[in-house]
């Protein structure tokens, strides 16, 4: 028996100091190793073929001379693939989408819909198997035509109420002195994290391992455990290092797909999505219609407010892009209207994508109340402080905290915002009219259940273990911070290990949650530990674990309108003789909760607001309606921001602790984007005088704007 | 002429040789990754449109996604397991985790292999899209913010950590103009270029 | 990827030798193009011919006073070359605005002369395409074209070429040289290009069995004051939507010599005759370069989506043409 003295209550905080990433020298060497990376004795490669028709039937595979090239070990289809369970509810309290359950029909229900699993003993011979595979299919006429007047769009609830009303609306537009009208549009925009996604399945001793690049273990492993049928505790998913998730990054065909093969063979299987594939099959986020109707008094306090938001789904699976949630924050009015509906095409099913509603939902709202405050000739920041609520607009509930006003002020301060001449179209540097603009932004702050164990070395040294993911996000870093306090001990003493479900039930990356779901675990086992190591220090050899689950106390959360907020700022310069949009700087301030991390957080946020730069002027997939695909699905035809585009980015942050949570945190993951791409859109038109109210705001559509044509 | 779909061809990677057999249609990245046990070279594309695949050929960055292994045969090939000295970082790969030049890290090998070739094509005198005079005669640019943001753009990041992928870049490369200063020989390189 | 066989080329005489008229043999190069074509399928060599160790890396003087690039010069080494950038600057600015500083690493020059479109039709073998399958129809006429062709097309193909560098070779009257099976031969780089009409997948004049040798650029005093300024729809790292290769001599007020050549507008780059022929003689100001421009672009038929390039070119040529007088002025 050795002794171990616990961590003293001299110990400086860890959280709220600048820390590298823990695992950064694996990632700089090329030593981290991601989901297709692991190596193992006797893997085959499947490569998955999609459907060239956007609806119909497959009438027959040509499997045989398939079969017979070099290498090929095995074709599944829906004639001969494994049954799978799709009548189950998943940990984030939605059915399966049936596009993960692969090849278990004849129907094709959108343009790269999963037909087959070519797998061979290398990658070259897998995909030129794939590649040569022919399927005959009997196609029927598809519809993706996505408009916000199509007569069969519906409500859908999703994580929120579909329709939320209150006030006559009519009566109050009409009672108004200053009234906005106006749509916005946003297109298809997908995820494209780095890594593509990317499963290795084999069973191992009557277990089912998995390796993949997923946004959370737990998650993946309840979905193939219902899916196949199999007891959860013989499933293990592993997903050590994710190059990136966004939302993108939970059960879909490729895990589905190699379970199924590695069941078959009984061998490792390996399928990697290419490029190409990820635009069918990783999930996207919908287009948007928006319709966002403002009435305010001339002093510019809001008295009406509608803001309807039609997306797309497919026609397996609901999802709703919930864009219309935002006004539910932002902003109170006597008659304030507000409606997501979706429209079912016969495309893939959208999914989450970083800040899921908001992030088109701000563009619609806060380009709208720039545009009021054009009409009231108030300043943009001004009109917001306005009509700050002082409480939830819908649903009534105090606010845990808002400290917008504060980013605001702070933000305008550092922007320098109190120069602005309100006009547009003034000012120029050489060929460029410049401008500025702003816009609010809000993310909801929520925690999930989840469980952890921290364990006491003989030596000193301490491990935690959590089936928490890092897609990028900083996590393990931070955890690592939140569990050296909590054991009031220096960081060197901690190892935290993540990405394995056989570390217990933990909540997802996503929602902005991970992080602090896993730190409030984290807190309460390493606290306990830490408790028992100050009653009882005799150690035994295989040393001390303590575990946790956060259930009971997540639960016990009073009822609020507990969110993240924040205050954009972007200066774009625009050429509209060539129609070129370059942002050349943007700030960021954020009360966004406890910041654990600065180096990561600042990063992070950061990396949202890019996004919204990219929003704004980039992303946009194009469906073409004859075949009803992508044309020009790779990363030449959709563009996301380069190192060219990306200005000085500054994001900071006021304090904003959440008392509510053990550790203070809110959630930074998704807030960077919200509201950046309206920030960049208003600038655009604070440069031109021109409002752009489709994204992007790409050079053909400033020419456009520029010849006279009606506002892009 | 006999045709054939495969050769045993012998790779030298980062000051060691490999030889092995190769399916013509292998790529130099899927070479690595799938045969070679060096998966630091990510594939984020596959088709040249995203940078993660960058590895230093003959000491020049190049995508190894579009190149065939079969080809790579003969030339020095530097991949991101390479660049370091022993234990002691690369200067390019310190400033990269000193200053969170990343997140998921998936881009992250290719930013570094693209950011040591890109300072010796400076050094080199190169100039870029953004370099207000290309002649001769006007010099070689100073390395700015807005000539590097340019000429590591080949090298997306999904992530969006550009604004320190830029600061510790621009780290390394006055480290690295540092270091040519004190060193006759180099000065004399830059002369002639 | 179909399965091919690959040979290392020694010599020029040995790769045309090896070619033979094999049809279904492609010259290696960097592979920038050609292997990505492989991986979509649009290409499906059963052999491949590396010439990338031939002798033909350098960029010498002509005896005329020009400067002959060798076809496996990469896009990364005539961009840095000196005389380039001293004696005709916007081919080396055109070449820095291609790609990226990797695939200027790879990609050479013959190859930069052959790549195909990035048309998204063409790209994508599960769809229709003229170019691709002759007769098989155009999408894009009908569908996604807002950076397709307004300058030359045809009914049966809409899609534009995607070279940056070959736009200022066209700007610069090049000539590009070529050794077949019987022999050298050259083509001016303004008839290599073949006219779109019925048959879009006929692009280049290059003799069946034919390897690219060189490129000669004659002497042009004019091009010492020359830019090149590509649009597109991110600042780097992106095909053109619209860009200019120009070069001007202006003596005592008057253009006295002018280049003109347009980008991402056509299946090959335009040299812009017309507008040269506006700009040579006339006063060097705003009206002479937007006369020059509307010269040119009376010829332009956008397509439903693309009419914005007419504007973009127009204005491009103005603004790019007004440049270079400053600079000359200077």
């Amino acid at each position: 028996m050795t002794t171990v003295a616990p961590g003293t209550g001299t110990h400086a905080p860890s959280v709220g100091t600048a820390h590298t990433r823990v695992e950064g020298r694996d990632k700089v060497t090329g030593a981290a190793r991601y989901a297709g990376e692991v190596p193992f004795a006797g893997l085959a490669y499947g490569w998955l073929v999609l459907s060239t028709v956007a609806r119909g039937r497959i009438r027959a595979l040509d499997t045989d001379p398939v079969l017979a090239m070099p290498g090929v070990l095995a074709v599944l289809d829906h004639r001969n693939a494994p049954r799978v369970d799709t009548d189950y509810t998943g940990l984030l309290g939605t059915p399966p989408d049936p596009t993960c359950a692969v090849f278990q029909h004849d129907r094709v229900p959108h343009l790269g819909w999963p037909v087959a699993l070519v797998v061979a003993e290398t990658s070259e011979q897998a995909r030129e198997a794939a590649e040569t595979l022919v399927v005959h299919y009997e196609q029927e006429p598809h519809d993706i035509d996505f408009t916000g007047g199509r007569p069969d769009a519906y409500p859908v609830d999703g994580h929120m109420p579909g329709v939320t009303e209150k006030g006559d609306l009519d009566a109050a537009l009409v009672s108004s002195a200053v009234v906005v009208d106006a749509e916005y549009t946003t297109p298809e925009e997908h995820h494209n994290p780095m890594e593509p996604h990317a499963a290795t399945a084999r069973w191992d001793g009557g277990r089912l391992e998995v390796i993949d690049s997923n946004q959370g273990a737990t998650w993946v492993v309840g979905e193939l455990a219902n899916l196949f049928s199999l007891d959860p505790a013989s499933v293990r998913v592993r997903s050590e290092h994710v190059g990136g998730g966004f939302g993108s990054k939970g059960v879909r065909a490729h895990q589905v797909a190699a379970v199924m093969a590695a069941t078959v063979l009984q061998r490792p299987v390996r399928v990697v999505m290419t490029r190409r594939q990820m635009f069918s099959l990783a999930g996207y986020r919908s287009p948007t219609a928006q319709r966002v109707r403002l009435g305010a008094d001339a002093d510019g306090r809001l008295r009406a407010l509608e803001h309807r938001s039609v997306s797309v789904t497919s026609t397996v699976h609901e999802f709703v892009e919930p864009s219309a949630g935002v006004a539910r924050v932002m902003y109170d009015a006597d008659a304030h209207h507000t409606a997501n509906r979706v429209v079912r095409l016969d495309v893939p099913t959208p999914t989450w994508m970083r800040a899921p509603g908001e992030a088109p939902g701000s563009f619609a709202l806060e380009a709208a109340l720039d545009e009021l405050a054009e009409k009231c000739g108030i300043d943009p920041i001004e009109l917001r402080l306005r009509n700050e609520p002082d409480k939830g607009p819908v649903s009534g509930l105090p606010f845990a905290g808002r400290n917008l006003a504060a980013c605001f002020r702070e933000g305008a301060r550092r922007f320098g915002w109190a120069d602005r001449d309100p006009r547009p179209g003034l000012r120029r540097d050489g060929r460029w009219l410049l401008g500025t603009g702003t816009a609010a932004a809000s993310f909801p702050s929520g925690a999930a259940p989840s469980t952890a164990s921290a364990t006491a070395h003989p030596d000193g040294t301490f491990t935690v273990r959590i089936s928490a993911a890092d897609i990028g996000t900083g996590a393990r870093t931070a955890l690592t911070l939140v569990a050296a306090d909590a054991l009031r001990v220096s960081v060197e003493r901690v190892r935290v290990r993540i990405g394995d479900s056989d570390f217990g039930p933990a909540m997802i990356a996503g929602g902005s949650m991970g992080t602090r779901s896993w730190s409030w675990a984290v807190t309460a086992a390493a606290g306990e530990l830490r408790e028992r190591l100050a009653l009882d220090t005799d150690m035994p050899p295989e040393g001390i674990t303590v575990r946790s689950d956060t259930t009971a106390a997540i639960g016990a959360l009073t009822p609020a309108e507990r969110h993240s907020f924040g205050a954009q700022f972007a200066e774009v310069a625009v050429d509209t003789a060539t129609g070129e949009v370059r942002v050349r700087r943007m700030l960021g301030v954020f009360a966004a909760g406890r910041i654990v991390n600065p180096l990561t957080a600042r990063n992070q946020l950061r990396g949202g607001m890019i996004w919204g730069i990219s929003m704004a002027l980039h992303e946009e997939a194009v469906r073409d309606r004859a075949s009803g695909g992508h044309v020009g699905a790779d990363l030449a035809g959709y563009h996301v921001a380069t190192h060219a585009d990306v200005p000085r980015v500054e994001a900071d942050w006021i304090d904003d602790a959440d008392p509510a949570d053990p550790v203070g945190i809110k959630g930074i993951g998704e807030i960077g984007i919200v509201g950046a791409a309206a920030a960049v859109a208003n600038a655009v038109w604070h440069a031109t005088g021109v409002r752009h109210r489709g994204l992007p705001i790409r050079p053909d559509r400033v020419l456009s704007a520029a010849a006279g044509a009606p506002d892009a | 002429m006999a045709s054939s779909t495969s050769s045993v061809i012998t790779l030298e990677i980062n000051g060691e040789k490999h030889t092995l057999p190769v399916d013509h249609r292998t790529t130099l990245l899927d070479a690595l990754r799938e045969r070679l046990d060096l998966t630091g070279t990510k594939k984020g594309c596959d088709q040249g449109q995203c940078g993660a695949c960058t590895v230093l050929l003959d000491g020049r960055r190049a995508v190894a996604c579009l190149q065939l292994a079969v080809a790579a045969e003969g030339r020095e090939i530097t991949t991101i397991e390479g660049v370091a000295d022993g234990d002691r970082l690369h200067p390019v790969q310190q400033a990269f985790l000193d200053l969170d030049g990343y997140q998921c890290g998936y881009c992250t090998p290719g930013q570094i292999c693209a950011a040591i070739g890109m300072i010796e094509e400076h050094a080199a005198g190169w100039p870029s899209a953004v370099t207000d005079d290309v002649r001769p005669e006007a010099g070689p640019p100073p390395l700015t913010a807005d000539e590097i943001r340019e000429r590591m753009s080949g090298n997306l990041c999904r992530c969006g950590a550009y604004v320190s992928i830029v600061e510790a870049v621009a780290r390394a490369a006055g480290e690295a103009a540092a270091e040519r200063r004190v060193t006759p020989a180099a000065e004399a390189e830059e002369a002639v270029a | 990827m179909r399965e091919f066989d690959y040979q290392r080329a020694a010599d020029v005489a040995g790769a045309v030798a090896l070619l033979g008229a094999d049809p279904d043999t492609r010259f290696l190069g960097g592979g920038t193009n050609l292997v990505d074509l492989m991986k979509t399928g649009v290409e499906r060599p059963a052999r491949l011919i590396d010439i990338r160790e031939l002798p033909l890396d350098h960029i010498e003087p002509t005896p005329e006073g020009g400067l002959r690039i060798g076809a496996t010069v990469t896009n990364g080494d005539l961009a840095a070359h000196p005389a380039i950038r001293r004696r005709y600057p916007a081919l080396a600015q055109a070449v820095l605005a291609g790609a990226s500083g990797q695939l200027r690493n790879m990609a050479t020059v013959g190859g930069n002369l052959l790549q195909r479109t990035r048309c998204g039709y063409f790209t994508d073998v599960t769809k229709p395409c003229n170019k691709r399958v002759p007769g098989s129809g155009c999408p894009a006429i009908e569908g996604e074209h807002h950076n397709h062709a307004i300058l030359g097309a045809s009914g049966h193909c809409v899609a534009v070429h995607p070279s940056d560098m070959a736009v200022a070779l066209t700007a610069f009257d090049a000539v590009v040289h070529f050794e077949t099976a019987d022999g050298p031969g050259e083509s001016p780089l303004a008839s290599f290009y073949l006219p779109v009409g019925d048959t879009p997948h006929r692009e280049t004049a290059l003799p069946p069995g034919a390897l690219i040798t060189g490129v000669t650029l004659p002497p042009a005093p004019v091009a010492a004051v020359s830019r090149y300024r590509k649009v597109r729809e991110r600042a780097s790292y992106a095909f053109a939507i619209g860009s200019v290769a120009a070069a001007l001599d202006v003596r005592d007020g008057v253009v006295h010599d002018a280049r003109l050549a347009l980008g991402a507008v056509a299946s090959r780059p335009w040299r812009a005759v017309a507008a040269e022929h506006v700009l040579t003689g006339a006063p060097a100001d705003a009206a002479t370069y937007a006369a020059a421009a509307d010269a040119e672009l009376a010829a332009a038929r956008p397509l439903p989506h693309n009419g914005y390039k007419v504007d973009l070119m127009r204005n491009l040529v103005v603004a790019v043409l007004s440049e270079l007088a400053e600079e000359a002025a200077r």
